[in-house]
């Protein structure tokens, strides 16, 4: 006897098919996020454009998304603008030695917080946290630091910020969770004491900490003026960000370093086109490296997040 | 517990157990390379964390940097009476309050919308770019930013104003009008930090398990639904632990940002709580250092009441909490 085995047609694909609805939905996301895309470039661009386009064309208003003509002027002016290079100096030693003091104080404090079986360890957590809550207040902290001696003193920049208890946290919740306990246990059954297993052991794998925290540190210690605003009045002692505002907000332009400016008005729009070309230059170093360290900031984020 | 906490244990089994008996102080002893490690820091934070907090009391005296702290009279609320009674008071807390409104308004939403639509899309070039896009702008200083903005909205040379013209509209002043600055602010706010706080939703959308997607898709729902009822839920926690962070710096609306982007036309909308306290402190003439340290006290202990209350409530309502 024959069966008839009914066969059942089975689709070939095995995508799910969006349903209309969806497609309209991921249609309009995906034009709307374009316009989003378009809105986060256009001011970039503008003042990438502004800064080299020829000024009367700025002032007169042509200037709206692509560069009109074409003059490097304001990039010569800033070339031989002294201030300029002075504040770049001083924000690179701010950035330098203020990171680095801001990582060995955290992972020094991290690591010893991350260890579960320390006497106190709640005690000095809550020490630490607590400031995220509450603090003295800008007035007591300045009278400290004027009372100290640091007015007008480079190391006014890095001491007072020297721990983001935010970056604590974050370190202390990645030692735990990379650094077992079995794995200090090893070390000191090997005859390590404490230095020597944070030395020989902890240290090597803390490569992405380190990573995350130097990232951290260094973009907010190039980024800073508030401290350099209420602390520093010597000119030679003042990092890039003050030089940025003298000039790009307060308006004071050292004109002797422009050339070529004979009328007011040629100088209006040289200024104009300065204060664009400097907002290029300032950011310049910080947008040429975010793509390289960009991923370690996302890492850095996701530790934070999802352990903390 | 490690082998060496169970061995020096057995060690101890025979010692008195006190509440912080002698294992405590065995233990203690024991390690006494971490508190080493841990010295400097907390140094660090005796000095300048915790002693500007003895030193806020300078908020009840009428300090005289010759008298020092202790020397100088007390005066006890004599200065938050003079706070309180100034004719900037209504006008600077008003202003403070209103700002931190409306960049919650539009700072909370946005990032946790943001992530969202990303997660919608597969991987691919289109996605990468408008992330690593949207993440650029929070590294720019604030210095840079207001910079940015003042060259965009510039009445004569600005793209906005050449915009308006060419519409044959009017061009608007917008730096100098007090109206426009609390706009200026909060937008200028969410361009230049949106797509990096949503790196903390996009991480969380991340985790979110593919089953409950499936789930979902079987089920019936389309994509405005999935996101409704599987991934706004994963979010909730995360952003009710940042809302929370949020509320407790309502009164803490920047120093660095609105100090830039403030001048005389705008004044009236553009002082804070924090530009007012720099203005009476440290850039007056004769500075007043006791008063300034009343409005900065004010400011953090309303701020610590804020942070306290809306743990509460979202414990009550949400299950959430800090603490």
């Amino acid at each position: 006897m024959a069966f008839k085995i009914h066969a059942i047609p089975v689709r070939p694909s095995n995508r799910i098919r969006e349903s209309s609805v969806d497609r309209i939905f991921m249609g309009a996301l995906y034009i709307g996020l374009g316009l989003v895309l378009l809105g986060l470039l256009y001011p970039m661009i503008y003042v990438v454009s502004a800064s080299i386009s020829d000024p009367s064309a700025v002032m007169s208003g042509e200037v709206v998304l692509w560069p009109v003509g074409f003059n490097l002027n304001a990039y010569e002016t800033i070339m031989n603008y002294e201030q300029i290079w002075v504040g770049f100096a001083n924000s690179i030693y701010y950035t330098v030695f203020g990171t680095l003091v801001n990582v060995v104080m955290t992972i020094l404090a991290g690591f010893a917080l991350s260890r579960m079986n320390l006497v106190g360890r709640n005690f000095f957590m809550f020490l630490f946290a607590f400031t995220l809550l509450f603090n003295g207040g800008l007035v007591p902290t300045y009278l400290l630091v004027h009372d100290l001696g640091l007015i007008d003193n480079r190391m006014a920049l890095i001491l007072p910020q020297a721990i983001s208890v935010f970056n604590l946290l974050i370190t202390v919740t990645y030692f735990r969770t990379s650094i077992p306990e079995e794995l200090m246990d090893a070390a000191r059954l090997d005859g390590c004491d404490d230095f020597q297993s944070l030395m020989k052991v902890v240290l090597p794998l803390s490569a992405p900490i380190i990573a995350v925290l130097t990232l951290f540190y260094a973009v907010g210690n190039w980024n800073q003026y508030f401290s350099a605003l209420i602390y520093i009045s010597d000119p030679d002692l003042q990092p890039l960000q003050i030089i940025l505002r003298t000039i790009l907000i307060q308006n004071q332009v050292d004109l002797s370093t422009m050339m070529d400016v004979n009328s007011y008005a040629a100088r209006v729009s040289m200024i104009v086109l300065l204060k664009n070309a400097l907002i290029v230059v300032a950011s310049v170093p910080v947008l040429i490296l975010y793509p390289f360290v960009q991923k370690y900031f996302v890492k850095g984020i996701m530790i934070g997040a999802i352990k903390g | 517990m490690t082998i060496a906490d169970v061995k020096s244990d057995i060690q101890q089994k025979d010692k008195p157990i006190g509440r912080f008996g002698s294992r405590t102080w065995s233990r203690i002893r024991r390690d006494w390379q971490l508190y080493l490690l841990l010295a400097l820091p907390l140094a660090w934070l005796l000095l300048f964390q915790y002693y500007p907090m003895y030193g806020a009391q300078i908020a009840f005296r009428d300090y005289k940097p010759g008298l020092g702290i202790l020397e100088s009279p007390w005066v006890g609320l004599k200065n938050f009476e003079q706070f309180f009674n100034s004719y900037l008071f209504s006008r600077v807390i008003l202003n403070t309050l209103w700002l931190s409104f409306y960049s919650l308004a539009v700072g909370f939403p946005l990032p946790i919308l943001f992530a969202l639509a990303i997660t919608q899309l597969t991987g691919g070039l289109y996605k990468r770019s408008i992330q690593m896009v949207s993440y650029a702008p929070n590294f720019i200083s604030t210095v840079v930013m207001v910079g940015i903005i003042l060259q965009f909205l510039d009445i004569r040379t600005g793209p906005i104003n050449i915009l308006l013209k060419a519409l044959g509209l009017d061009t608007i002043n917008f730096i100098g009008l007090a109206d426009w600055f609390p706009s200026i602010y909060v937008w200028s706010g969410a361009w230049q930090f949106t797509g990096f706080s949503a790196i903390i939703y996009i991480a969380v959308l991340s985790t979110v398990d593919p089953t409950l997607h499936e789930a979902a898709v079987m089920d019936g729902a389309n994509r405005l639904q999935r996101i409704w009822y599987v991934d706004i839920p994963a979010l909730l926690p995360t952003a009710m632990t940042l809302l929370i962070l949020n509320m407790g710096q309502i009164l803490n609306v920047g120093f660095e940002k609105t100090f830039l982007l403030q001048n005389t036309l705008n004044q009236s909308a553009s002082e804070v709580i924090s530009t007012y306290v720099y203005k009476v402190s440290l850039a007056a003439g004769i500075a007043s250092y006791s008063y300034g340290a009343a409005i900065g006290l004010f400011n953090s202990i309303i701020g610590f009441i804020l942070l306290f209350l809306a743990n509460q409530i979202s414990k009550k309502i949400t299950g959430n909490s800090l603490w």
